[in-house]
């Protein structure tokens, strides 16, 4: 399907006429169900064939492959959280990054530029310069920039010192960067197809088949399928499904809202964060300004919300980077992201035998896209933690070994 | 933006508000007895519906009085708000 588009600073591959079957029905039975064809689900699939060599496996998807957050959210990858378990999963997954196109083989746009995190306070500076020397410590590459130095590296940004929200540093993580998140979801579809996974869109799960506190399969739009094992990837809808299921998560289901300007010439060749104001910003690579804005403050399945969140995210993006004022933005969107207490993501065992959770990634799932689905796969082959994923197990709610992430999780929830 | 009854004040911008959670979240009889579960579900488990929920909103920049309303998740239409310790009206759905 070639395309007629003029492209401006990269040349795109055409896209191929399919990568996967594009109507597979399920078949009657599986050794693993994934619920969710989003990048967590479909990375989870591929490594369950890839490094366990399980591929009798479905992947469930009740809309179309990578319709929810894995095609609505700003592909910003990084490492660099405060606390070692996290610098355990999201380490792990940007090292898997580094290798995923030559390993899938698929072109995924993996563009290392960069991830800047501004500092505006004295207060965020301090909470910064503590996470700059906890990523020392545990050897994630890590910069502390002056604002002159984050002038040289990003000079549309406006570092001038009376503006409401000034400058005063901010990290830098070199190998930090952003992936084209539709292509990366394509990518590990196509691998895992090729192994044999099949992959099944237009399929709601309507209820799960537990015997004796063990499950045997789910119920769906598309009659019942039987599974020895059964992962739930579903991100905003966790909640729905383990209402289902007969026990709670500690979730709460927000909107998050992005948006995409009209494209322009390369200005920007890094990604830049602000959590105190609630901007980050990546040029994709045709030119088009990527943003992000805060979660809305409610629950809601609705994949939109409120424009003056959008409005807040603007007025603060333009009076940081003032050349952005007179840019046209062309679409804003939601996803429902799946808030955890502790801004950390629930990944393991359940109440329910054979029902194993991968949840609460909240606002920033998709930079740990291959590392939850490799510690997923592993979780589900074994039936035990992996032990990058054990810290995350749902029962820390109930011994109080939370993994407080809100300083670093980029968006303010 | 969402337009927010307020029982004492009428329908106003969301601006105004700031969001409370889950409604009738009671604290818990004989908290000296509770177990870790107990107190896990108490402190961090909150419902999480898909449709109609009782939640809280405060009027921060009206009348800075709290109170409950029914709001459907799906599409974020209002059903009754209603004063805190009066009765709950049934759910719409």
């Amino acid at each position: 399907m070639a395309t007629t588009t003029r492209r401006r600073t990269v040349e795109l591959p055409d896209h191929p006429d399919f990568l996967w079957v594009a109507d597979q029905k399920p078949k009657k039975s599986y050794d693993v169900i994934i619920i969710g064809a989003g990048g967590h689900g479909l990375a989870t699939a591929y490594y369950l064939a890839k490094n366990h060599a399980i591929t009798n496996v479905a992947v469930i998807e009740k809309g179309w492959l990578a319709g929810g957050n894995m095609g609505r959210n700003t592909t910003i990858i990084r490492s660099n959280y405060l606390w070692d378990e996290s610098t355990g999963i999201y380490d792990h997954s940007l090292k898997l990054w580094e290798n995923l196109e030559e390993e899938v083989g698929y072109e995924m746009f993996f563009s290392q530029r960069g991830v800047m995190t501004l500092a505006h306070s004295v207060s965020d500076v301090r909470s910064k310069r503590r996470n700059f020397y906890a990523n020392h410590v545990n050897a994630v590459d890590s910069v502390w920039l002056t604002p002159e130095e984050v002038k040289e590296i990003a000079p549309i940004v406006n570092i001038s010192e009376d503006i409401r929200y000034p400058v005063m540093g901010a990290t830098f993580q070199p190998r930090g960067g952003i992936a084209k998140h539709d292509w990366v979801a394509w990518g590990y579809a196509k691998a895992a197809a090729d192994m044999g996974v099949d992959i099944i869109q237009n399929c709601e799960v309507t209820g799960f088949n537990i015997v004796n506190g063990k499950v045997q399969g789910i119920k769906t739009t598309q009659g019942d399928i039987a599974a020895n094992k059964v992962g739930m990837v579903a991100a905003g809808h966790t909640s729905v499904l383990a209402d289902m299921a007969g026990f709670d998560v500690p979730l709460q289901s927000r909107p998050l809202q992005a948006l995409v300007s009209e494209l322009n010439e390369q200005v920007l060749d890094t990604v830049i964060m602000s959590g105190a104001v609630h901007v980050y910003v990546s040029q994709a690579h045709k030119g088009e300004l990527v943003m992000g804005a805060g979660t809305d403050s409610y629950n809601s399945y609705a994949q939109r919300g409120g424009f003056h969140v959008i409005e807040h995210q603007l007025a603060a993006a333009c009076e940081l980077f003032p050349i952005f004022e007179r840019a046209h933005m062309l679409r804003t969107w939601g996803g429902i992201v799946d808030i955890a207490p502790d801004a950390s993501p629930i990944i393991g065992l359940t109440p329910v035998e054979n029902l194993f959770i991968n949840s609460g990634w909240g606002t920033g799932g998709f930079k740990a896209t291959p590392g939850s689905g490799w510690v997923m796969a592993a979780t589900i082959a074994s039936g035990e933690p992996d032990t990058l994923a054990k810290p995350y197990a749902l029962d820390r709610f109930t011994s109080g070994h939370l993994i407080d992430e809100h300083g670093a999780a980029g968006v303010a929830h | 933006m969402l337009h927010i009854p307020c029982p004492y004040c009428g329908p106003r911008d969301e601006t105004e508000f700031h969001y409370g959670s889950e409604a009738h979240v009671g604290y818990p009889e004989n908290s000296s007895n509770l177990t870790d579960e107990e107190w896990a579900k108490f402190v961090f488990i909150r419902s999480n519906p898909k449709g109609w929920m009782a939640e809280r909103w405060v009027h921060s920049a009206g009348c800075r009085r709290w109170f409950n309303v029914w709001r459907n998740t799906i599409n974020h239409e209002f059903g009754p708000s209603y004063k805190p310790f009066s009765q709950q009206p049934k759910s719409p759905a």
